[in-house]
């Protein structure tokens, strides 16, 4: 059966096969820089596809479908005329930050892509740490978006990027305490480790209310820290035209444009991997015969197919609500979610000393 | 008849005004310096004329005419006053603060018509830009590049 | 051009950034070219963080100066100059305009024009609700509304392109009359709309109205009192959301009205939310109208005989209509010549729009796309 583990395995022993150690790891390090940036173009090409799909057919149209079959090529071409068109950089703008602010969006986007693990053994870092890790990087690309804001020396850039820090800072709570809450279940950070704990089930029938609790708010704060309606306040394109990026055009718009949809990306699956199991097929208890039917399904296939469901709920959010207010943002955060999740992650502790999970 | 407590309110008020009932509606002429206290009366008297629907002028070639249609939410009859203004110089009091939306009409009459409004608390150009010589909506302005003549 | 230094009273001083020295307040200038303000209405806004202190609002944008225009238009012509003002009620602009004309000749409208006249204009006032409603919450942010409105109000254009050949600046109203019958389809076509809109417009309940966020949106903001709004001049949807009575079909009843059964909708609050009501209530209204008509047309002439020449009599006109905005009203001033010697148009866009600063001060910045929403500001309308 097709897997990705064996494909990585006799690339190893071939490599280590003809090179000393050394080259070994530079190669295979260029190998996964390569496989990053592919992925990310692939990814960010496909998602801003998926994303204008799925809102055409909520909104009773069609969508692109005049570039390739189905419009399957709109992104592509949409890319190339992004790539064609100029930099411009304000005249008032700090230059150096001005250009750099989307490099670290971007480059934020990939360092998050390290350890989560795409398929059975198949991760390009299995960090002992990896939850914190995942936390603690996807908050400094805040700082990218505050630099956007404050280096544009534009007043809708300015209020997007303090808006947008306002929000993300908040929300980052919530998303912790809810990773954390699985962490308690588990007693690892590691992410194989978490993925292997879902192996008769996954967290989120596991953990009873709680965790279903846990995995609302995260998908809520996640939707937040991604600047994604209806909590894109730092763009809100009716009040701030286009927010912190409102100076930006050609590929350093494109590069804000795809750390957007990178970042969707890997907090779903973050939150797949958490809640759903990652990897893991759909395993009840011992149910052998069901479970071993369930393990057909390349591990791959599975986890991707999560994470596009997570990527398509949070995009159905985006074309069904209207947007927040910032207080009532703020107030959401502070007066519900923080308090919720706090108790909840209260409530799992107890159950996870208990045991009462399954 | 309404029309006639109106008369007989507005001649306690000024015995100068004089009166016009050709039209649909009672109009009433009465001079620039009586118009402010007039106004404030007929706002705050038992014939409650509230709202002041339509605030412009006309220019007669000779003079302008201030027209200011007011009726009120209560009875909902309509009265019309009307005050004729020097043409080299005109000047009338601003009713803005008691018609609010006296404050945007006048401005646009500011700057069509060119009547100053004494007392406005914000007398600026509202829809021509500041360079803008002349008062479009005097019959007098010809404006050699945009307006064609019929 | 205006410099930021004058935009601000008292004198104090804008830096180059538009930040107000000392006050820690920051000026930006909402449009002319902005996604909120659906046409070039240029707002001044001076922001104390995300508050609005000052609302100024900068017109002139697309003024083509009708008024001016209309002096030397020909009672005939000036009328399809008017399409252009409110172009989402251009029926009721036309309407209004050859009403005042009629006034002026003392022409009797034959009842078939007299239905078919209002039967527009309640179409007109649905279609520019829908327009609204989807505008409305792409202000707030949600996208997919639009595209909803937009499927009921294209049912709605392809009946007035039937009739009127056009479906935007129909231009169909004339002198004593309409200037052509109906198309034979339209009874039809009107009914099938009538089942389309009473099939679908659950789904903008569902979709917007019952909307948790939406609601907190639009729930105590930009909150209007009955004496401001009569005070500034508010007509139309937003007065009535205030309390204030001020339906010109049934307070000054024109053409059929006064024959016709239909509510005045009102609500008390005079908030944002209640604006919103306001208006979904009066698409039911027009419905309800439509549908007394539709089967009600009376044969006969659709345009009363008028002379090739109209020539008005010396004197002053005045008629009010209501628009899907408010009042809107035609003051003609004739010196008896075949053109009028002053045009004014009171459009309710104007008086509604001097109350934003009133109503937006002291909130935020969201807010205001809230308010601005819901006074469905139509700038031509406007500018004139």
């Amino acid at each position: 059966m097709f897997s990705l583990e064996g494909l990585t395995n006799s690339l190893q022993q071939w490599l280590n096969a003809h090179l000393n150690p050394t080259w070994v790891l530079v190669v295979e390090s260029l190998i996964v820089i390569l496989l990053a940036i592919a992925l990310f173009a692939v990814l960010g090409l496909v998602l801003v596809l998926m994303e204008r799909k799925v809102a055409a057919h909520m909104q009773i149209r069609l969508g692109p479908n005049r570039v390739g079959p189905q419009g399957i090529f709109q992104t592509s071409a949409d890319t190339l005329k992004l790539i064609m068109k100029e930099g411009l950089t304000p005249d008032g703008s700090d230059k150096f930050l001005f250009n750099l602010a989307p490099f670290i969006v971007m480059i934020v986007a990939m360092l998050l892509l390290a350890p989560i693990p795409f398929a059975r053994n198949f991760q390009i870092w299995d960090i002992n740490i990896g939850v914190l890790f995942v936390s603690a990087v996807s908050s400094i690309s805040v700082i990218g978006v505050l630099m956007a804001g404050w280096s544009s020396n534009n007043k809708y850039s300015l209020l997007g990027a303090m808006r947008s820090g306002a929000q993300i800072v908040s929300y980052e709570l919530s998303a912790g305490l809810s990773i954390i809450s699985i962490v308690v279940l588990t007693g690892s950070l590691r992410l194989s480790e978490i993925v292997a704990s879902q192996q008769d089930g996954w967290w989120l029938f596991k953990g009873h209310i709680p965790a279903i609790i846990a995995f609302v708010i995260f998908i809520i704060a996640v939707t937040a820290e991604t600047n994604r309606a209806p909590f894109d306040m730092a763009e809100a394109e009716s009040e701030l035209t286009a927010g912190f990026h409102t100076e930006y055009s050609g590929m350093k718009f494109a590069l804000f444009f795809l750390a957007e949809y990178i970042n969707i990306f890997i907090v779903c699956s973050v939150g797949a991997t958490l809640f759903l199991g990652g990897w893991m097929p759909l395993h009840i208890g011992n149910w052998e015969g069901f479970n071993h039917i369930m393990d057909y399904i390349p591990s791959s296939i599975w986890f991707f197919g999560k994470v596009f469901f997570l990527i398509f709920l949070i995009m159905w959010f985006r074309w069904t609500f209207p947007r927040l207010r910032i207080d009532q943002l703020l107030n959401l955060e502070w007066k519900y979610l923080l308090p919720i999740s706090m108790l909840n992650l209260l409530l799992i502790t107890l159950m996870a000393i208990m045991g009462w999970h399954f | 008849m309404r029309t006639e407590a109106f008369k007989e309110y507005i001649s306690s008020i000024l015995p100068t005004a004089s009166y016009d009932e050709s039209g649909e509606w009672l109009n009433v002429l009465v001079t620039p310096a009586d118009w402010r206290n007039l106004a404030e009366k007929l706002r705050h008297s038992e014939h409650k004329f509230d709202y002041l629907f339509c605030l412009t002028c006309v220019d007669w070639k000779t003079h302008l005419t201030m027209v200011y249609h007011l009726s009120s939410t209560d009875h909902r009859e309509t009265i019309v006053i009307k005050s004729n203004l020097d043409r080299n110089n005109p000047e009338i009091e601003t009713v803005s603060d008691i018609w609010r939306t006296a404050e945007f009409h006048e401005r646009e009459v500011y700057e069509l018509f060119g009547v100053k409004f004494l007392n406005h608390p914000d007398l600026r150009r509202l829809i021509l830009t500041d360079d803008f010589e002349g008062f479009p909506l005097r019959k007098d302005f010809e404006d050699p590049v945009n307006m064609i003549k019929l | 051009m205006y410099t930021e230094t004058q935009v601000i009273r008292n004198n104090t001083k804008v830096t180059v950034d538009g930040a107000l020295d000392g006050t820690g307040e920051m000026v930006i200038n909402v449009g002319p070219q902005h996604p909120a303000t659906h046409g070039v209405l240029h707002l001044v806004i001076t922001l104390n963080g995300e508050t609005i202190q000052k609302i100024e609002p900068h017109l002139g944008y697309i003024h083509r100066s009708i008024e001016k225009m209309s002096e030397s238009l020909s009672y005939r012509q000036f009328i399809y100059v008017t399409s252009r003002m409110d172009y989402l009620s251009s029926h009721i602009n036309n309407h209004a305009c050859a009403m005042t004309v009629e006034k002026g000749l003392q022409l009797e409208v034959p009842p078939r024009a007299q239905v078919i006249r209002v039967l527009m204009d309640e179409l007109t006032r649905v279609a520019s609700h829908e327009l609204w409603w989807g505008a409305m919450a792409m202000d707030l942010g949600a996208f997919t509304p639009f595209f909803y409105a937009f499927r009921e109000r294209e049912a709605i254009s392809d009946i007035m392109e039937e009739t009127c050949g056009a479906r935007l600046t129909m231009n169909y109203m004339v002198p004593g009359g309409v200037m052509a019958d109906l198309h034979p389809n339209f009874q039809r076509r009107v009914k099938d709309f009538i089942k389309l809109f009473k099939a679908k417009i659950h789904e903008y309940d569902e979709l917007v109205t019952g909307n948790i966020i939406f609601q907190n949106r639009m729930k105590g903001v930009g909150v209007l009192s009955a004496e401001d709004a009569v005070s500034f001049g508010c007509t139309g949807p937003v007065a009535r959301a205030s309390g204030v009575k001020s339906d010109i079909r049934k307070l000054y009843p024109y053409e059929i009205y006064d024959k016709l059964e239909f509510d005045e909708v009102t609500e008390t609050a005079g908030d944002s939310f209640a604006r919103y009501m306001v208006r979904m209530g009066e698409m039911h209204q027009s419905i309800r109208i439509i549908e007394q008509l539709i089967d009600n047309i009376p044969e006969g002439d659709f345009q009363a005989k008028t002379k090739a020449v109209l020539k008005l009599p010396k004197g002053e006109f005045y008629t009010r209509v209501e628009t899907a905005r408010g009042e809107l009203g035609v003051y003609i001033v004739s010196e008896g010549g075949t053109t009028p010697y002053r045009i004014k148009y009171r459009s309710p866009g104007f008086s509604n729009l001097s109350a934003l600063d009133h109503m937006a001060r002291g909130s935020k910045l969201g807010d205001l796309m809230a308010t601005m929403g819901t006074l469905d500001l139509v700038i031509p309308d406007i500018d004139r």
